[in-house]
């Protein structure tokens, strides 16, 4: 028997729940033959000052909690993506011009991926902190700090390796993340939503938009409760509207031009130098009875 | 006599209060009125004096950056009676009151003569509005008389200093009961001696009791103001507090004053807000206005 099929439009995720956009806004998204394969939310600047505002409230109880606890729950969205390997692997497929065998690749390497930086999430701080030599009766240590909400903007390809490449590293230092995934090949990040949302991450962590670059690379660039911005396959001309923005806010700005099979490179993508943009540094002096 | 309150109706009106749309210029008129209306509080066991001071230099000055034309100072600021002194030097010369609660708040359990003598410390210690909460117990067990001599006492015991009578409406059940209960404070605060317009208010809650002000209960508040008004022609002054923290709220409570008690209320003689954090969202919205940027909360000192 044949049987309707089920067209969809995917929601955003901002504080734990799956609200419309505020707009009201969608975007028809076709696949490779070019028919509709879905609808997605078409985000607005509103949306996006509502996920800042979810993030700056969760990012307390997220850095607060111990760097095992974190691990734990990235190590728990890895195994969520693991159980939804396929219907990953079909929404890759459903509007990029890849192979299954191609996709699932995808999925396995961002599920590699989650699992690598929860490893980290209680390890980067013995590489990237230090004890000073300091020439007096102090103990003096440098320590990693979170830096509060990192505004993430996906790369439109690989879509999902790209998205939780670039969410995985703050994600790790104890930040909260507003992303923006990729453009071209939104359903990925709309169905992310769904992982996160199963994985004990609590509410407000990470907060998933999708629709136009254009509409919010100014708002990224110049919200001021924004702290850092991870962004990768951006053009000439938002870069400079990021650094500009950025320059103002005083925010720290990481731009990847990774392409390609570089996104599978866990030396690239996965070491501790990749979650350092998303660290302050802190320096403790500490009285010692003798140096 | 008690007055019949249609609570469907009530809180339909109220509701329809919240669909306008008011954007840009208007927008940016009533947030600047919303913040010269604010009664800056704090009322905590850990209150000190430098928290009170703290707070009474954002009362003068909201916001230290720049913005064209200057932002106005909030109304009041409101604090226990043993920081009245404090509060009352720092304000010196600004313009801001200091508003006092007194009269054994939030629960005003207590013996009248403690009261009463908690009112007459606060006002020489230089309040400028005392804010009163009723005996709801004594209203609730229809000790009507019980509640309007105090009412009228406590007005004695203010001399000059005007008047907020809190009815605290989260205790009193119903909007019939918060119907008499406003009717009954301002026939009470009358009997003690003429009312000049603005020099008694009625305000809803302590902000310690949730539900604290809704949209509805101060509703039907206005309604009583409009009653006293239409039948001696004064002004009564109406004051929520407790629960309205962003700047939209305060924008719905603005259209809800237009729309049933009219223009004449719009200032801060006779409307307040009494908050706490209400007025870093107002500020929030006026610099984002001002430079098209959202700000973050560190940008904005505590209140």
């Amino acid at each position: 028997m044949s049987r309707l099929t089920v067209p969809k439009t995917y929601k955003l995720y901002i504080g734990g729940k799956f609200p419309r956009t505020e707009s009201g806004r969608s975007i028809p998204i076709q696949d490779c033959k070019g028919e509709i394969a879905a609808h997605i939310c078409h985000a607005s600047r509103k949306d996006f000052r509502e996920a800042v505002e979810v993030a700056a409230k969760a990012a307390h109880g997220w850095s607060g909690i111990t760097g095992y606890l974190r691990g734990q729950i990235l190590y728990r969205m890895a195994e969520m993506l693991e159980g939804r390997r396929e219907e990953f692997a079909a929404a890759i497929c459903a509007t990029a011009d890849v192979t299954t065998a191609a996709a699932r690749k995808e999925v396995d390497a961002s599920i590699d991926r989650l699992v690598c930086f929860a490893g980290w999430t209680d390890k980067y701080q013995q590489v990237l902190g230090c004890q000073n030599p300091v020439a007096s009766n102090f103990y003096n240590f440098t320590v990693p700090v979170s830096q509060g909400v990192t505004c993430v903007i996906a790369p439109d390809e690989p879509s999902l390796l790209g998205l939780v490449s670039l969410i995985a590293a703050p994600l790790c230092a104890g930040n909260t993340v507003v992303a923006l995934g990729s453009q071209k090949h939104p359903i990925p990040t709309a169905i992310f939503g769904e992982v996160c949302q199963t994985s004990d991450v609590p509410a407000g962590v990470i907060n998933l938009l999708t629709g136009k670059r254009s509409d919010l690379i100014e708002q990224v660039a110049t919200h001021r409760q924004v702290a850092s911005v991870n962004a990768a396959g951006l053009s000439k001309k938002d870069r400079v509207t990021i650094e500009v923005g950025a320059a103002d806010s005083i925010k720290r700005v990481s731009f990847s031009s990774l392409k390609g099979d570089a996104w599978y490179d866990p030396q690239l993508c996965a070491s501790p130098w990749a979650i350092e943009p998303f660290v302050e540094m802190k320096t403790i002096w500490h009285p010692s009875s003798s140096h | 006599m008690r007055r019949h309150v249609d609570t469907v109706m009530v809180e339909q009106r109220a509701a329809s209060f919240t669909r306008r749309s008011i954007k840009t210029q208007s927008k940016t008129q009533g947030l600047r009125l919303a913040l010269s209306m604010i009664d800056l509080t704090t009322l905590e066991g850990k209150d000190s004096d430098e928290k009170v001071r703290s707070l009474c230099r954002k009362a003068i000055t909201p916001w230290e950056g720049e913005i064209t034309p200057s932002l106005p100072s909030v109304a009041a600021v409101c604090v226990y009676p043993s920081l009245v002194r404090i509060a009352k030097r720092a304000l010196e010369g600004s313009g801001v009151h200091v508003a006092s609660v007194a009269t054994g708040f939030p629960s005003g359990q207590f013996p009248l003569s403690v009261r009463i003598d908690d009112v007459t410390k606060a006002v020489e210690a230089g309040a400028d509005e005392i804010d009163m909460v009723i005996n709801r117990g004594a209203f609730l067990s229809g000790h009507y008389d019980e509640v309007a001599e105090e009412i009228k006492q406590v007005r004695i015991a203010c001399g000059d200093a005007h008047l907020k009578i809190i009815l605290e409406t989260g205790e009193l059940e119903t909007l019939e009961n918060v119907r008499a209960a406003s009717d009954l404070a301002i026939e009470a605060a009358a009997s003690a001696g003429p009312i000049a317009d603005g020099e008694v208010f009625i305000k809803t809650s302590t902000g310690k009791v949730s539900p604290a002000a809704t949209m509805p209960v101060t509703l039907v508040m206005l309604d009583a103001i409009q009653s006293y008004f239409d039948k001696t022609g004064v002004r009564i002054g109406m004051k929520p507090a407790g629960g309205i923290r962003t700047a939209k709220q305060s924008l719905h409570y603005l259209v809800m004053v237009k729309e049933t008690l009219g223009d004449d209320w719009l200032t801060p003689n006779l409307f307040r807000f009494g908050a706490s954090s209400l007025a870093n969202d107002v500020l929030r919205q006026l610099v984002r206005q001002h430079t098209g940027r959202y700000t973050a909360n560190f940008d904005f000192s505590e209140a």
